[in-house]
C-alpha cells in the first residue's frame, strides 16, 4: 500500500483497476532546409489539416454539450491562427533554413514558456493548450498516425498529463477517475472530470507512475487529493462505505441541488453558508449554498504572529468574492476577546471575557488594524457582491462609529485611485439582547442584521454554552425566538433584511417558525443547506 | 487617434470565448488597435499576446486606436468592452 498526496481537482470517490496512459511524443529532428517556401507550404498544408482535427474534436465534444471543454477547441484553432505565431514559424524558417517541424517546435516553445512563466494558475494551463496545437501540427507535419487507446473495462486513467486533444480521444463511459502527475486544477484533465461528475486528483508527483502497473488497484479521493496503490483490505473496506455516504449525499443533491428554497404554498427563504476560510468556499458552492452569510475573518488572525498586511487580507477575501461568483458574501469584521486573542494584540486579561473587550469594542480599541481590515475589504469589493458586519453591537453610537471609520477609509481609497464597490452593504450581528431590543432604532442605520444565536442565547439565558451542567438552560430557546421576532419586525419596517447565522438557523424544528417570522435568509454550515433545503421545500405554512 | 479606458468587470478578465471574439473584431478593422495595461502594450489582433498580458476583474486597460476607420473601430471595440468584459 502506498499513499501519495495531490490537489483533489474534481470532487468524487473511486476505486478500481488502473490504466496507464503512454502519451505520444513527436519526435522533432533539426535539419536545415535551402527549399524555405517548400517548408512554408508544409507547414500551410499542417495548419489546414490541424484546423480540421481542432473543429472535429469541437463538434464532437459540443455533441456531448461539453461547452466549456468545447470552448477550449474554438480557442485552439484561434491560436492555431494567431497572426504572432504564425509569422515567429515563418520568421524562423527563413531565418535558420529548418524543417517546417522545428520552427513550430521551438516557436510552440517560446510561447508556452511565456504562459507556464506567469505567476496566475490559470494563465499557467495555458501552456498546454500551446503544447497541445504544436503537437497537432507536428504531428500533421511528420504524418504520424494517432494511437488508438485499448480499453477493455473501465479504468482509472493514470498518465503525467493530457492535453485536451488526448483527453477527448478517450472512451468517456470507460473512466472511472483521472490521476495525472502534473497538472493544475485548471487543466482540462480536471474541468473534464468536473464536467463528468467524475473524480481526479492532479499533482500527484512522480513517484506515481514509477510504482505503478497497469491493473494496480488504486484508490482516488477527489476531494482530499489522496491516491493510494494497491489499498490494503482495510483500508478498501473503509473508502467503500465512504463511497456509500457519497452516494446517498449525491441522490441529496441530485433531487436538491438548483431548486429554489421555497415552502409549499410559495413562501422563499435564501440559505446561505457560514465560512470560516476562503478554502470551504468550495464546500459552500458544492451544497449549493445561494451566497455566504458569515464569513468568519479571524482565522487569518489567530494564525498568524503578526497582523495580516492588508494585500494577504484582501487576497483571501477577493478569493471568496470570485469563487461565489456575484453571490451575496458577508464578512464579518475581526470578532476577538480576551478568550481568543491573537499574538500580535494584548489585551488586558478579563475578569469576564465574555462581557469585555471583544467584538466591535477590540476593533475600535485597535482602530489601525480595524482600518486595514476595512481598507482590504474595500478593495476585494469589486470582484462580487460584498456585506460588511460588525459583531457585539449593542447601541446605535457604535453603529455610527464603525460606519465613519468606513467612510473615512472609503475616503482614502478615493483619493488614491483605488476602486470599490459603492453597493457594498453593511450590517450588524444581533446578539446582545441590547440589540434586539433597540433594534427600531439601529434599522435605519444599518443594510441588513444577522442574528448570532450563540451569544444571543448565551447573554439572555444568562448561560455558558460550554458548561454541560447547565446545558438544559441553554435549550430554552423561547426568550430568544421572542428577541429575534422583534428584530424581524424592525428590519421589514424599515426595508430592511434579516438572516439568522447561529446555530439555530440549523435547527429543522424552528425553520417553520424563522419562515412565519418572514427571516429573509439562514446562514449554517455548508453540510446543513440541503437538509434544510428539503425540509422547506416539504413545508406550508 | 482615438483612445479609451476600461475597466474589466467580467469574472475571467479578457480569457476564452470573449478574448477570441475580441481579437476577430479588431481584426476587420484597418487602423492599429493597442491595448496597453501597466507598462505593457500589444496589438489587439493578437491572441496569443493578449491573453499573455493576463487581465484580470478590476484591472484597467488603455485601448487607442489609431488608422483611417478609427471612429468606426473605437466605436465597436468600446461597445463590445463594454458588453462582454
Amino acid at each position: 500500500m502506498l499513499k501519495l498526496n495531490g490537489t483533489g481537482a474534481s470532487g468524487a470517490l473511486a476505486a478500481g483497476k488502473v490504466k496507464i496512459l503512454h502519451r505520444y511524443e513527436p519526435g522533432v529532428s533539426h535539419t536545415i532546409s535551402e527549399d524555405t517556401d517548400a517548408e512554408l507550404e508544409r507547414f500551410e498544408a499542417a495548419k489546414k489539416k490541424t484546423l480540421l482535427d481542432i473543429d472535429a474534436d469541437y463538434k464532437k465534444v459540443l455533441e456531448n454539450s461539453d461547452e466549456e471543454i468545447a470552448e477550449i477547441f474554438g480557442m485552439h484553432a484561434l491560436m492555431t491562427e494567431d497572426k504572432e505565431f504564425n509569422s515567429h514559424i515563418k520568421d524562423v524558417l527563413y531565418s535558420m533554413k529548418t524543417n517546417a517541424e522545428y520552427a513550430v517546435f521551438i516557436t510552440g516553445k517560446k510561447f508556452a514558456e511565456r504562459f507556464s512563466s506567469m505567476d496566475d494558475d490559470y494563465m499557467q494551463a495555458r501552456a498546454a493548450d500551446v503544447q497541445d496545437i504544436v503537437k497537432r501540427l507536428i504531428k500533421n507535419l511528420t504524418g504520424s498516425k494517432n494511437t488508438i487507446q485499448e480499453f477493455s473495462h473501465k479504468a482509472i486513467i493514470a498518465a503525467d498529463d493530457l492535453t485536451p486533444s488526448e483527453t477527448v480521444a478517450l472512451p468517456k463511459d470507460k473512466i472511472l477517475a483521472f490521476v495525472t502527475e502534473n497538472g493544475s486544477v485548471n487543466s482540462h484533465t480536471a474541468i473534464l472530470a468536473r464536467s463528468m461528475g467524475i473524480a481526479a486528483v492532479v499533482g500527484v508527483g512522480n513517484k506515481f507512475l514509477e510504482n505503478l502497473n497497469d491493473d494496480d488497484i488504486i484508490t482516488v479521493d477527489g476531494y482530499s487529493g489522496e491516491v493510494v496503490i494497491s489499498p490494503d483490505e482495510e483500508f478498501l473496506k473503509e473508502f467503500n462505505e465512504k463511497q456509500q455516504n457519497e452516494a446517498i449525499q449525491k441522490d441529496l443533491l441530485y433531487d436538491l441541488k438548483g431548486k429554489e428554497t421555497i415552502t409549499l404554498d410559495g413562501m422563499g427563504i435564501k440559505l446561505f453558508a457560514n465560512i470560516g476560510s476562503a478554502e470551504d468556499a468550495d464546500e459552500a458552492l458544492k451544497n449549493d449554498a445561494e451566497g455566504i452569510g458569515l464569513f468568519r475573518s479571524e482565522f487569518l488572525f489567530l494564525d498568524s504572529n503578526n497582523a495580516p498586511d492588508e494585500q494577504k487580507q484582501f487576497e483571501a477575501y477577493k478569493s471568496v468574492l470570485e469563487k461565489m461568483q456575484g453571490k451575496k458574501v458577508i464578512i464579518r469584521t475581526l470578532d476577538i476577546g480576551a478568550d481568543k486573542q491573537p499574538e500580535f494584540i494584548k489585551l488586558t486579561p478579563e475578569e469576564n471575557p465574555a462581557l469585555g473587550i471583544r467584538g466591535i469594542r477590540a476593533s475600535f480599541l485597535h482602530k489601525d488594524i480595524f482600518k486595514i481590515q476595512l481598507r482590504a475589504l474595500y478593495r476585494a469589493s469589486v470582484f462580487g457582491r460584498l456585506g460588511i458586519m460588525f459583531p457585539m453591537i449593542t447601541d446605535e453610537t457604535e453603529v455610527t462609529e464603525a460606519l465613519d471609520i468606513c467612510k473615512e477609509v472609503r475616503q482614502e481609497l478615493l483619493q488614491e485611485g483605488i476602486s470599490f464597490d459603492e453597493n457594498t452593504e453593511h450590517g450588524i450581528m444581533i446578539e446582545t439582547p441590547a440589540a434586539a431590543i433597540m433594534s427600531d432604532r439601529l434599522a435605519p442605520l444599518v443594510d441588513f442584521f444577522s442574528v448570532g444565536t450563540n451569544d444571543l442565547l448565551q447573554y439572555t439565558l444568562a448561560c455558558d454554552r460550554q458548561n454541560s451542567s447547565i446545558s438544559h438552560i441553554y435549550k430554552r430557546n423561547e426568550p430568544v425566538i421572542r428577541l429575534i421576532k422583534t428584530a424581524a419586525d424592525n428590519a421589514h419596517k424599515n426595508g430592511k433584511w434579516i438572516g439568522i447565522c447561529g446555530e439555530l438557523a440549523a435547527d429543522t424544528e424552528l425553520t417553520k417558525k424563522f419562515l412565519e417570522m418572514g427571516i429573509d435568509e439562514l446562514s449554517a454550515a455548508p453540510s446543513y443547506i440541503l437538509p434544510l433545503r428539503k425540509k422547506i421545500r416539504n413545508l406550508s405554512l | 487617434m482615438k483612445t479609451f479606458d476600461y475597466t474589466v468587470t467580467a469574472a475571467n478578465g479578457i480569457h476564452g470565448r470573449p478574448a477570441g471574439n475580441l481579437v476577430k473584431l479588431a481584426g476587420t478593422f484597418k487602423s492599429t488597435i493597442i491595448i496597453k495595461k501597466g507598462d505593457v502594450s500589444n496589438d489587439l489582433t493578437m491572441l496569443m499576446a493578449v491573453m499573455s498580458m493576463g487581465v484580470r476583474k478590476g484591472d484597467t486597460v488603455t485601448i487607442t486606436i489609431e488608422g483611417p476607420d478609427e471612429q468606426i473601430a473605437a466605436n465597436a471595440v468600446e461597445e463590445f468592452f463594454k458588453q462582454n468584459l
